[in-house]
């Protein structure tokens, strides 16, 4: 009995150590989806660019990703060049989250469209359904229409590489 | 002269105080009672530590109107909070439902505390028995 309180409290700080250990890598900002592994949600709004109704039946029967942004969001004008570039891999379909029509197709204008289709949410209904926190935000969703990941913030190759999963 | 700036602007501070303040029309006081307690249960995804009736968060704003929307369709209190589930996962829960997952969570203080208990019980007991054996051989 003795002997076993002597190693108590080594014991408890190992376990502290543990916690605050696993703590320094964990960042709290970052919420697990509950929309992976579920289809993307249905939804029936315009093409920024065309004016088109867009419905879910017409997202990219590939493997894409679905990329939430905004003009008035500065982290999205950071990661657009990386998502341009990862255009050339598989098709960006863009989420116009909370934004004006003129401000979105300016900003468009400016930086470069290298969106397959723009699914225009002035209300940020889509959004809500989707569980967005705030733009930007990323999904990859699989050939199936399915969730599989969700990276919130910029996407670059140092996110990008951590996350992917090696098929995708 | 000072008085009268100073005047001035408290009144301009609350004035803009005045312009963020949403204006939710309720049917019944039960009704804006349980919006209330709804803003205070849910979280905010977007900040750490904020309820979305406490945050001025865009999306707080967002869920705070949907919750509205509900509200006003008849919605239970149940089907808004498995509506923000299903979206934005547990971590919009203030007040966890006691399952398989939150055990831990619900039981793990007590317990420790139950432990603790325990062990110092046993120690005290452990230096009495010690104290006595001593009195006996002295």
């Amino acid at each position: 009995m003795n002997r076993l309180m002597v190693w108590l409290p080594l014991g408890v700080f190992a376990i502290l150590v543990g916690f605050f250990f696993k703590g320094l890598t964990l960042d709290p900002t970052e919420q697990p989806s509950a929309l992976i592994g579920q289809p993307v949600p249905a939804f029936e709004l315009t093409d920024l660019n065309t004016g088109q109704l867009l419905s879910r039946d017409m997202l990219p029967k590939e493997p894409f990703l679905l990329n939430v942004w905004a003009s008035w969001c500065i982290t999205c004008q950071v990661e657009h060049p990386y998502l341009t570039k990862l255009s050339e891999q598989m098709p960006v379909v863009g989420l116009n989250y909370k934004d004006t029509e003129t401000a979105a197709k300016n900003w468009l204008q400016k930086l470069g469209d290298p969106y397959a289709l723009q699914i225009f949410d002035p209300t940020g209904r889509l959004g809500l359904d989707l569980g967005v926190a705030g733009a930007p935000e990323t999904f990859l969703v699989d050939a199936n229409g399915v969730i599989q990941l969700r990276i919130q913030g910029e996407v670059n190759d140092r996110v990008f590489a951590q996350k992917n999963p090696a098929d995708a | 002269m000072m008085r009268k700036l100073l005047g001035a602007c408290v009144l301009g501070l609350s004035l803009s105080v005045q312009a963020a303040i949403e204006t939710y029309q309720f049917d019944s006081p039960e009704q804006e009672a349980r919006f209330r307690q709804l803003g205070y249960e849910l979280r905010c995804p977007k900040c750490q530590n904020q309820a979305i009736g406490d945050s001025d968060a865009e999306i707080s704003g967002d869920l705070r109107a949907e919750v509205y929307r509900m509200l006003k369709e008849g919605a239970t209190d149940a089907e808004i909070k498995d509506f923000m589930v299903a979206r934005y996962g547990r971590y919009v829960l203030y007040n966890p439902p006691l399952d398989q997952q939150t055990l831990v969570l619900w039981f793990g203080p007590a317990g420790l505390l139950v432990l603790g208990g325990i062990l110092v019980v046993l120690r005290i007991r452990q230096s009495k028995k010690a104290l006595e054996e001593g009195e006996s051989q002295a």
